[in-house]
């Protein structure tokens, strides 16, 4: 047995450390940590109630839209205000690019090229995944281009990407024309090609009436496009067996259009599905480099360092739901909205690597058929925008559901300025420390019984699973 | 060619200078680095190597086995707490990012700072100095930082500053392909290490509501076309950058997005003087005036013009659309 400090990690966001305990062919224990504070909360006190939409999306560059638009969301309970139809339209398309571009960013660039190592050469099919090169496979620079195409929507609708301050809680200032809309049908259809021809191989259609794991199988025969070879690698490799986090799947819901939601909010556990207790979202920092009782709501949570804490290994706090530890991503929103596919799925195989890769892969081809409607429902002749006043004092909270899961944001006014703000990111709940009880956060209990291949210092299946969460450290350690 | 090699390491960092790399679309982002013979020993999103054996690249350089001719940073490099720097280690190194940055600054050709964050500090130290978060060669608008007032790279150059918040991907991937080709000339930079491709321009050349902002036409409410600058906080006409004359992401910029420039290229934009969506006014008269405009000027220009504003140019100021049309001259009879 013997311990192995694992990192830094390229091709996740932000900074990464693994402890790990393991013998020679597994791992037995894992302790994640991000090494760095940076205490963005802090920034907002004290500050006008906008001045969210400002600092919140510089916690993350990779998922900046989704703090502005759970920012915006908090602001807008407090002001009561509601957004206009195009405003919500318009908000779910920035948010929907934005999905997109990380989804894709994250297959091809971050979690694809581990298949292309060498620890893999002696592979039959070894020659598929050289097409996933860091840096030198031909899919690197295919997926760069359809990136950068398909960002082209954010200039006409958010004026630039990272950090735009177009999403305001009464809709979005930016006016979306009859022209324009034209212009972004036109880029996103350019996308769904990409899609169709290399990623899926079939019509969106095809992928979207897919209800069963037996489903999936009979899709994949004879096709070559990029998300079968990795059903092919994830099947020599057992990946569909590793990765599992035995958590409550959880989902705050999001991309809201005319009182309805596109992701229900929800929990999924033991009992099946079940509403989201918002209540019992509780922060415990037994674990995390932090001061202060070790059980915080976010509404009375504090964000002082305490470096030298005995027990702490993490700046990262613990988010449970009544003590239980939760999964989010795209895996476990569809598990939460009902999907016979992904509950299908779930119930055989329940949370592994190849299933976290492929929901988030398949969420691409659900959101650009919801995005092509939003885009004709925009009646550019009707307002985007509501002005908005704030209450002296008040408490919100809101949720958005980013690219790697559910985005909370707790805000509290005194006197009309920010007197508390507390967020809770999708890694913070997947890679949260150990709690006061030591029960492991969801990747830590991924990582336990891990198999290691003969010989290897830095197991390859811990950055499999490790990169199956799409991880963004920056949101984590905010 | 020769091959130039670079390292591009994350401080307090949100990962958007690196997001917005990828962007770069004059050619795909692989083709220009090739083009300029630039090698990344290490990105952090790009690269495959990982672990120990990147930790390994860095004490290579340190021991002059591999040459290092680019070091990148991003965002802000932190000292917090008491000094120690413990507030960012290097995973799996034991050892302070700051410590790394500072040594392997020393061994570097050229020393790069992208982003706001890693030039000056930018939002993260905002407020207070709980982090004792800096940039590398300036705290805020003051010489010094992580790496000190006197510091040069092993070419001459201070830190090269590519600020922004986040900076275009032109900006990032020029200026390194530049360097990489030994192609700047200390004339090329301002004295603060911008450059001037890029930072010789105000955010405020090529703004979209320029016809509003030369009558005075200003915005009431936030979705409202008329001016920024006198209501909602635009800074845009004392912000250094190219950034209306450029397109971001196909052809947005903030103006073109409808919102205000909050001057994110600049020293110290983190702490304001007002909310950011607002203007601060000392008897109602802006407290940042345009660059180079003496204040009187500036007063009695703005109420001249405001007395000569067309009927059109005034109320399509106060609305989200256009509600008047530019008269159409009549051909002649």
């Amino acid at each position: 047995m013997s311990r192995r400090i694992i990192g830094p990690f390229s091709r996740v966001e932000g900074h990464l450390e693994i402890e790990l305990e393991r013998n020679e062919t597994t791992v037995l224990e894992a302790r994640v940590n991000s090494p760095m504070y940076r205490g963005m909360e802090s920034v907002m006190l004290n500050r006008a109630p906008l001045d969210a939409l400002i600092i919140a999306p510089r916690i993350c560059g990779i998922c900046s839209v989704s703090q502005s638009v759970a920012a915006a969301k908090a602001l807008a309970k407090l002001s009561n205000i509601p957004m206009p139809v195009n405003g919500e339209l318009s908000t779910n398309l920035i948010l929907g690019c934005e999905v997109l571009s990380n989804h894709l960013t994250h297959f091809y660039l971050f979690f694809m090229p581990d298949f292309a190592r060498d620890i893999y050469c002696d592979k039959k099919w070894f020659k598929d995944a050289l097409r996933f090169k860091a840096e030198k496979g031909p899919a690197q620079g295919q997926a760069l281009k359809a990136r950068t195409e398909l960002l082209h929507m954010m200039g006409v609708l958010a004026g630039k990407w990272p950090h735009t301050l177009t999403i305001r809680p009464g809709g979005t200032t930016q006016n979306i024309k009859t022209v324009e809309k034209l212009k972004l049908k036109t880029i996103l259809r350019r996308f769904r090609t990409f899609l169709e021809d290399t990623v899926f191989g079939t019509p969106l259609e095809d992928v979207l009436s897919l209800k069963s794991i037996q489903d999936i199988q009979h899709w994949r025969k004879n096709n070559t496009a990029d998300l079968a070879a990795f059903l092919n690698f994830s099947q020599e490799l057992d990946l569909n067996l590793i990765g599992k986090t035995n958590s409550t799947l959880l989902s705050g819901g999001g991309f809201d259009v005319r009182g309805t939601s596109l992701f229900k909010q929800g929990i999924y556990d033991a009992n099946g599905l079940g509403a989201l207790p918002v209540d019992q979202i509780s922060e415990d920092i037994s674990h995390s480099f932090m001061a202060g009782p070790t059980s915080q709501h976010p509404f009375n949570a504090i964000n002082d360092p305490f470096l030298d804490k005995e027990d702490a290994y993490s700046w990262c706090k613990a988010p449970r739901l009544h003590e239980e530890s939760c999964e989010v991503g795209a895996l476990a929103r569809h598990v939460v909205a009902g999907h016979d596919l992904f509950v299908d799925s779930y119930q055989h195989n329940s949370s592994t690597v190849e299933n976290r890769i492929f929901a988030r892969v398949w969420e691409m081809a659900l959101l650009v058929n919801h995005m092509e409607h939003w885009i004709n429902q925009i009646t550019p002749d009707d307002t985007f925008f509501e002005s908005c006043a704030f209450p002296e004092n008040g408490r919100a909270v809101a949720f958005a559901e980013a690219a790697r899961g559910t985005l909370g944001h707790w805000i509290e006014l005194e006197k009309g300025v920010i007197s508390n703000y507390q967020i809770i990111a999708p890694t913070t709940w997947n890679f949260s420390p150990r709690d006061k009880a030591g029960k492991a956060g969801p990747l830590e209990r991924a990582l336990e019984n891990t198999p290691i291949l003969k010989g290897e210092d830095d197991p390859v299946n811990v950055q499999h699973i490790v990169r199956s969460f799409d991880p963004c450290m920056a949101c984590t350690v905010h | 060619m020769k091959t130039t090699n670079a390292l591009w390491l994350q401080c307090g960092a949100c990962g958007g200078c690196s997001m917005s790399l990828l962007g770069y679309e004059s050619t795909q982002l692989h083709d220009a680095l090739q083009s300029a013979g630039i090698n990344f020993l290490w990105h952090p999103v790009l690269s495959e190597l990982s672990g120990q054996a990147m930790v390994d690249v860095l004490k290579d350089i340190l021991k002059g086995t591999i040459k290092l001719d680019l070091l990148i940073v991003e965002g802000t490099p932190l000292l917090g707490p008491n000094g120690t720097g413990r507030f960012q280690m290097l995973s799996g190194s034991d050892k302070p990012m700051s410590q790394w940055l500072i040594e392997l600054a020393n061994l570097t050709k050229y020393c790069v700072a992208v982003g706001s964050c890693a030039a000056y500090g930018g939002i993260p130290i905002a407020g207070d100095d709980r982090l004792e978060g800096t940039g590398l060669q300036y705290h805020t608008n003051q010489l010094g930082g992580l790496l000190g007032a006197n510091y040069t790279s092993s070419s001459g150059y201070p830190v090269i500053n590519i600020p922004g918040c986040a900076p275009h991907p032109d900006w990032i991937v020029e200026t390194l392909s530049c360097l990489a080709m030994d192609d700047m000339r200390p004339t090329d930079f301002d004295p603060e290490g911008r450059p001037l491709a890029y930072f010789g321009h105000l955010a405020h050349h090529g703004c979209p509501r320029n016809e509003y902002y030369e009558f005075k036409a200003s915005a009431a409410q936030d979705s409202d076309q008329g001016c920024l600058m006198e209501n909602k906080g635009c800074k845009g006409t004392q912000a250094l950058g190219d950034c209306n004359i450029r397109s971001w992401n196909g052809s947005g910029s903030c103006l073109q997005g409808s919102y205000s420039c909050i001057a994110c290229t600049m020293p110290g934009f983190e702490d304001t003087d007002a909310p950011f969506l607002e203007t601060a006014k000392i008897a109602g008269i802006p407290v940042g005036l345009p660059s180079d405009m003496p204040k009187a000027w500036f007063v009695a220009l703005a109420a001249l013009s405001k007395s000569a504003t067309p009927v059109r140019v005034r109320e399509n100021a106060h609305n989200a659309t256009i509600v008047h049309q530019p008269t159409r001259k009549k051909a002649p009879q």
